[in-house]
Protein backbone atom coordinates (compact mmCIF):
# COMPACT_ATOMS: atom_id res chain seq x y z
CA UNK A 1 0.00 0.00 0.00
CA UNK A 2 0.90 3.65 -0.76
CA UNK A 3 1.53 5.75 2.23
CA UNK A 4 1.27 9.05 -0.01
CA UNK A 5 -2.24 9.56 0.56
CA UNK A 6 -1.54 9.93 4.82
CA UNK A 7 0.75 12.83 3.96
CA UNK A 8 -1.79 14.95 2.27
CA UNK A 9 -2.04 18.28 3.58
CA UNK A 10 -6.34 18.38 4.70
CA UNK A 11 -6.01 21.84 3.67
CA UNK A 12 -5.45 21.05 -0.06
CA UNK A 13 -8.12 18.76 -0.62
CA UNK A 14 -10.70 21.25 1.34
CA UNK A 15 -9.85 23.77 -1.25
CA UNK A 16 -10.15 21.33 -4.03
CA UNK A 17 -13.57 20.53 -2.63
CA UNK A 18 -14.65 23.86 -1.69
CA UNK A 19 -14.63 23.16 1.74
CA UNK A 20 -17.31 20.26 1.22
CA UNK A 21 -16.98 17.01 2.98
CA UNK A 22 -19.64 15.03 1.77
CA UNK A 23 -22.25 15.02 -0.75
CA UNK A 24 -25.79 13.85 -0.47
CA UNK A 25 -24.98 10.10 -0.89
CA UNK A 26 -27.62 8.34 -2.75
CA UNK A 27 -25.59 5.53 -3.41
CA UNK A 28 -25.28 6.44 -6.96
CA UNK A 29 -21.70 6.70 -7.34
CA UNK A 30 -19.78 3.56 -6.22
CA UNK A 31 -16.30 2.36 -6.79
CA UNK A 32 -16.94 0.63 -10.00
CA UNK A 33 -19.74 3.23 -11.49
CA UNK A 34 -17.30 4.19 -14.97
CA UNK A 35 -17.57 7.22 -15.68
CA UNK A 36 -16.99 8.77 -18.98
CA UNK A 37 -16.45 12.34 -20.62
CA UNK A 38 -19.42 14.01 -22.72
CA UNK A 39 -17.60 16.84 -23.32
CA UNK A 40 -13.39 18.73 -23.61
CA UNK A 41 -12.45 20.16 -20.69
CA UNK A 42 -12.97 24.16 -21.19
CA UNK A 43 -10.84 27.43 -20.36
CA UNK A 44 -10.86 28.03 -16.66
CA UNK A 45 -12.00 25.20 -15.55
CA UNK A 46 -10.47 23.70 -11.92
CA UNK A 47 -7.72 21.34 -13.03
CA UNK A 48 -8.49 18.50 -10.74
CA UNK A 49 -12.22 18.80 -13.03
CA UNK A 50 -10.53 18.93 -16.25
CA UNK A 51 -8.07 15.96 -15.21
CA UNK A 52 -11.25 13.89 -14.82
CA UNK A 53 -12.44 14.50 -17.93
CA UNK A 54 -9.01 13.62 -20.09
CA UNK A 55 -8.72 10.88 -17.88
CA UNK A 56 -12.51 9.80 -18.46
CA UNK A 57 -12.31 9.96 -22.72
CA UNK A 58 -12.07 6.42 -21.83
CA UNK A 59 -14.70 5.09 -19.63
CA UNK A 60 -13.04 4.68 -16.04
CA UNK A 61 -13.69 3.10 -13.16
CA UNK A 62 -14.50 5.67 -10.04
CA UNK A 63 -11.90 4.02 -8.01
CA UNK A 64 -9.18 3.89 -10.43
CA UNK A 65 -10.00 7.53 -11.09
CA UNK A 66 -8.90 7.82 -7.15
CA UNK A 67 -5.81 6.38 -8.03
CA UNK A 68 -5.03 8.00 -10.70
CA UNK A 69 -5.82 11.66 -9.09
CA UNK A 70 -4.16 10.61 -5.81
CA UNK A 71 -7.24 11.80 -4.22
CA UNK A 72 -9.24 10.05 -1.62
CA UNK A 73 -12.61 8.27 -3.22
CA UNK A 74 -14.75 10.64 -1.15
CA UNK A 75 -13.10 13.61 -2.58
CA UNK A 76 -13.61 12.13 -5.98
CA UNK A 77 -17.29 11.43 -5.65
CA UNK A 78 -17.92 15.06 -4.78
CA UNK A 79 -16.03 16.29 -8.01
CA UNK A 80 -17.94 14.09 -9.80
CA UNK A 81 -21.08 15.17 -8.55
CA UNK A 82 -20.25 18.28 -9.70
CA UNK A 83 -19.45 17.11 -13.26
CA UNK A 84 -22.66 15.12 -13.31
CA UNK A 85 -24.57 18.18 -12.63
CA UNK A 86 -23.04 20.31 -15.29
CA UNK A 87 -23.61 17.57 -17.42
CA UNK A 88 -20.03 16.85 -18.90
CA UNK A 89 -20.13 13.43 -17.73
CA UNK A 90 -22.32 10.26 -17.33
CA UNK A 91 -22.04 7.79 -15.17
CA UNK A 92 -22.60 3.92 -15.93
CA UNK A 93 -23.88 1.89 -13.25
CA UNK A 94 -22.63 -1.51 -12.59
CA UNK A 95 -25.18 -3.90 -13.18
CA UNK A 96 -26.19 -5.26 -9.27
CA UNK A 97 -28.64 -7.72 -7.71
CA UNK A 98 -31.44 -6.04 -6.35
CA UNK A 99 -32.22 -8.43 -3.54
CA UNK A 100 -29.18 -8.28 -1.30
CA UNK A 101 -29.33 -12.50 -1.20
CA UNK A 102 -29.22 -12.80 -4.47
CA UNK A 103 -26.71 -15.03 -6.28
CA UNK A 104 -25.60 -14.03 -9.58
CA UNK A 105 -26.51 -16.21 -12.91
CA UNK A 106 -25.13 -19.25 -13.88
CA UNK A 107 -24.68 -17.47 -17.35
CA UNK A 108 -22.70 -14.85 -16.01
CA UNK A 109 -20.44 -17.31 -13.60
CA UNK A 110 -19.47 -19.17 -16.46
CA UNK A 111 -18.52 -16.06 -18.01
CA UNK A 112 -16.13 -15.05 -15.07
CA UNK A 113 -14.71 -18.47 -14.70
CA UNK A 114 -14.02 -18.96 -18.59
CA UNK A 115 -12.07 -15.62 -18.24
CA UNK A 116 -10.19 -16.36 -14.99
CA UNK A 117 -8.63 -19.94 -16.65
CA UNK A 118 -7.36 -17.74 -19.54
CA UNK A 119 -5.22 -15.99 -16.91
CA UNK B 1 -10.32 -10.35 -0.66
CA UNK B 2 -10.18 -9.24 3.42
CA UNK B 3 -7.91 -10.32 6.31
CA UNK B 4 -5.70 -8.88 8.60
CA UNK B 5 -2.31 -6.76 8.24
CA UNK B 6 0.29 -8.73 6.67
CA UNK B 7 -1.82 -11.45 5.80
CA UNK B 8 -1.01 -11.36 2.41
CA UNK B 9 -4.09 -9.48 0.65
CA UNK B 10 -1.87 -7.27 -1.31
CA UNK B 11 0.31 -9.91 -2.48
CA UNK B 12 -2.55 -11.45 -3.76
CA UNK B 13 -4.33 -9.24 -5.48
CA UNK B 14 -1.01 -7.84 -7.21
CA UNK B 15 0.08 -11.52 -8.14
CA UNK B 16 -3.63 -11.71 -10.28
CA UNK B 17 -3.93 -7.84 -11.60
CA UNK B 18 -3.45 -7.01 -15.14
CA UNK B 19 -3.08 -3.31 -13.74
CA UNK B 20 -0.32 -2.20 -12.09
CA UNK B 21 -0.91 -2.43 -7.60
CA UNK B 22 -2.68 0.60 -7.13
CA UNK B 23 -4.02 1.80 -3.68
CA UNK B 24 -6.67 4.52 -3.16
CA UNK B 25 -8.73 5.75 0.09
CA UNK B 26 -11.97 5.96 1.46
CA UNK B 27 -12.63 8.71 3.84
CA UNK B 28 -14.18 7.83 7.34
CA UNK B 29 -16.16 9.73 9.82
CA UNK B 30 -15.79 8.33 13.37
CA UNK B 31 -18.52 10.92 15.05
CA UNK B 32 -20.91 10.55 12.08
CA UNK B 33 -21.99 6.78 12.27
CA UNK B 34 -25.70 6.70 13.79
CA UNK B 35 -25.92 10.76 14.20
CA UNK B 36 -28.21 13.22 12.44
CA UNK B 37 -26.62 14.66 9.71
CA UNK B 38 -27.07 18.33 10.92
CA UNK B 39 -25.84 17.51 14.04
CA UNK B 40 -22.10 15.75 12.66
CA UNK B 41 -21.08 18.14 10.41
CA UNK B 42 -19.45 20.31 13.19
CA UNK B 43 -17.05 18.73 15.21
CA UNK B 44 -16.52 15.29 13.29
CA UNK B 45 -13.10 13.35 13.17
CA UNK B 46 -12.53 11.85 9.73
CA UNK B 47 -10.12 9.46 9.11
CA UNK B 48 -8.76 7.28 6.04
CA UNK B 49 -7.81 4.28 5.50
CA UNK B 50 -6.07 2.78 2.51
CA UNK B 51 -6.70 0.12 0.04
CA UNK B 52 -5.82 -1.87 -2.97
CA UNK B 53 -7.39 -2.81 -5.62
CA UNK B 54 -6.70 -4.49 -9.04
CA UNK B 55 -8.34 -5.51 -12.46
CA UNK B 56 -9.00 -8.32 -14.55
CA UNK B 57 -10.57 -8.21 -18.21
CA UNK B 58 -12.41 -11.21 -18.10
CA UNK B 59 -14.16 -10.52 -21.26
CA UNK B 60 -15.08 -8.16 -24.34
CA UNK B 61 -18.06 -6.91 -21.59
CA UNK B 62 -16.80 -8.18 -18.30
CA UNK B 63 -14.10 -6.42 -15.86
CA UNK B 64 -13.48 -8.09 -12.40
CA UNK B 65 -12.55 -5.80 -10.14
CA UNK B 66 -10.46 -6.71 -6.87
CA UNK B 67 -10.83 -5.07 -3.63
CA UNK B 68 -7.90 -5.99 -0.92
CA UNK B 69 -8.43 -4.24 2.30
CA UNK B 70 -7.99 -5.28 6.32
CA UNK B 71 -10.75 -7.06 8.03
CA UNK B 72 -11.06 -5.67 11.29
CA UNK B 73 -14.20 -3.95 12.73
CA UNK B 74 -12.89 -0.32 12.25
CA UNK B 75 -12.65 -0.93 8.92
CA UNK B 76 -15.61 -2.41 8.15
CA UNK B 77 -17.43 0.36 6.71
CA UNK B 78 -15.18 0.08 3.76
CA UNK B 79 -16.74 -3.28 2.78
CA UNK B 80 -20.49 -2.20 3.55
CA UNK B 81 -19.87 -0.01 0.71
CA UNK B 82 -18.95 -2.87 -1.61
CA UNK B 83 -21.26 -5.21 -0.86
CA UNK B 84 -23.74 -4.48 -4.20
CA UNK B 85 -22.45 -5.69 -7.33
CA UNK B 86 -19.74 -8.19 -4.85
CA UNK B 87 -19.87 -11.91 -6.43
CA UNK B 88 -18.15 -12.63 -3.38
CA UNK B 89 -15.00 -12.49 -0.71
CA UNK B 90 -11.61 -14.39 -0.14
CA UNK B 91 -11.09 -14.69 3.63
CA UNK B 92 -7.29 -14.84 3.65
CA UNK B 93 -5.31 -16.34 6.81
CA UNK B 94 -2.53 -16.23 8.28
CA UNK B 95 -2.87 -19.48 10.52
CA UNK B 96 -0.20 -17.32 13.26
CA UNK B 97 -3.25 -15.09 13.68
CA UNK B 98 -6.11 -16.98 13.37
CA UNK B 99 -8.22 -14.26 15.59
CA UNK B 100 -7.55 -11.96 13.14
CA UNK B 101 -10.38 -13.96 10.71
CA UNK B 102 -13.08 -14.00 13.27
CA UNK B 103 -14.41 -10.52 12.47
CA UNK B 104 -14.92 -10.92 8.65
CA UNK B 105 -16.23 -14.05 8.87
CA UNK B 106 -18.87 -13.08 11.45
CA UNK B 107 -19.88 -10.00 8.82
CA UNK B 108 -20.10 -11.91 5.72
CA UNK B 109 -21.84 -14.84 7.46
CA UNK B 110 -24.65 -11.82 8.31
CA UNK B 111 -24.32 -10.31 5.11
CA UNK B 112 -25.08 -13.33 3.22
CA UNK B 113 -21.79 -12.68 1.00
CA UNK B 114 -20.91 -15.68 -0.01
CA UNK B 115 -16.87 -16.32 0.78
CA UNK B 116 -14.25 -18.70 0.74
CA UNK B 117 -11.14 -18.97 3.44
CA UNK B 118 -7.66 -19.36 1.62
CA UNK B 119 -5.10 -20.10 4.17
CA UNK B 120 -1.61 -18.33 2.58
CA UNK B 121 0.81 -21.04 3.71
CA UNK B 122 3.62 -19.20 5.04
CA UNK B 123 6.35 -22.36 5.35
CA UNK B 124 4.80 -25.95 6.02
CA UNK B 125 1.03 -25.82 7.81
CA UNK B 126 1.04 -25.91 11.79
CA UNK B 127 -2.54 -26.99 11.74
CA UNK B 128 -4.70 -30.01 9.66
CA UNK B 129 -7.28 -28.53 7.80
CA UNK B 130 -9.98 -29.96 10.53
CA UNK B 131 -8.46 -28.22 13.35
CA UNK B 132 -8.53 -24.71 11.24
CA UNK B 133 -12.26 -25.16 10.50
CA UNK B 134 -12.27 -25.75 14.00
CA UNK B 135 -10.41 -22.53 14.88
CA UNK B 136 -12.38 -20.14 12.68
CA UNK B 137 -15.56 -21.89 13.41
CA UNK B 138 -16.34 -22.27 9.54
CA UNK B 139 -19.44 -24.02 8.56
CA UNK B 140 -18.81 -27.02 6.62
CA UNK B 141 -20.08 -26.09 3.24
CA UNK B 142 -17.55 -23.09 2.85
CA UNK B 143 -14.92 -24.38 1.31
CA UNK B 144 -11.43 -23.81 2.70
CA UNK B 145 -8.41 -24.06 0.01
CA UNK B 146 -4.78 -23.92 0.40
CA UNK B 147 -2.54 -21.05 -1.05
CA UNK B 148 0.55 -18.97 -2.14
CA UNK B 149 -0.43 -15.92 -2.53
CA UNK B 150 2.76 -14.61 -4.22
CA UNK B 151 1.96 -16.93 -7.03
CA UNK B 152 0.05 -16.03 -9.94
CA UNK B 153 -1.50 -19.84 -10.87
CA UNK B 154 -2.02 -20.22 -6.79
CA UNK B 155 -3.77 -16.89 -6.47
CA UNK B 156 -6.31 -17.84 -9.37
CA UNK B 157 -7.37 -21.05 -8.27
CA UNK B 158 -8.49 -19.81 -5.37
CA UNK B 159 -10.34 -16.91 -7.08
CA UNK B 160 -11.88 -20.20 -9.15
CA UNK B 161 -12.71 -21.63 -6.24
CA UNK B 162 -14.79 -18.75 -5.26
CA UNK B 163 -16.60 -18.91 -8.65
CA UNK B 164 -17.32 -22.93 -8.24
CA UNK B 165 -18.34 -21.94 -5.07
CA UNK B 166 -20.83 -19.57 -6.41
CA UNK B 167 -21.97 -22.05 -9.02
CA UNK B 168 -22.40 -24.79 -6.32
CA UNK B 169 -24.70 -22.12 -4.47
CA UNK B 170 -27.05 -21.32 -6.85
CA UNK B 171 -27.67 -24.76 -8.21
CA UNK B 172 -28.71 -25.76 -4.34
CA UNK B 173 -30.80 -22.99 -4.47
CA UNK B 174 -32.30 -23.70 -7.90
CA UNK B 175 -33.15 -27.22 -7.13
CA UNK B 176 -34.77 -26.18 -3.63
CA UNK B 177 -38.81 -25.87 -3.77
Amino acid sequence: MSPRLHDENPDRLYTITGGRSRVVDDGSIDLVTLIVSESEPSAGMQSEHARILRICRRPTAVVELSADLELPVGVVRILLCDLLDAGVVTARHPRTSHSPDALPSPELLKRVLLGLQKL
Amino acid sequence: MVGGFGVGKTTMVRSVSEIRPLSTEETMTRAGIGVDDTTAVRGKTTTTVAFDFGRITLDDELVLYLFGAPGQERFWFLWDRLFAGTLGAVVLVDTRRVQDSWYAIDRLEHHGTPFVVARNNFGAPQHSRHQLRDALDLPPHVPLVDCDARRRDSSKAVLVALVNHLFALSFARETTP
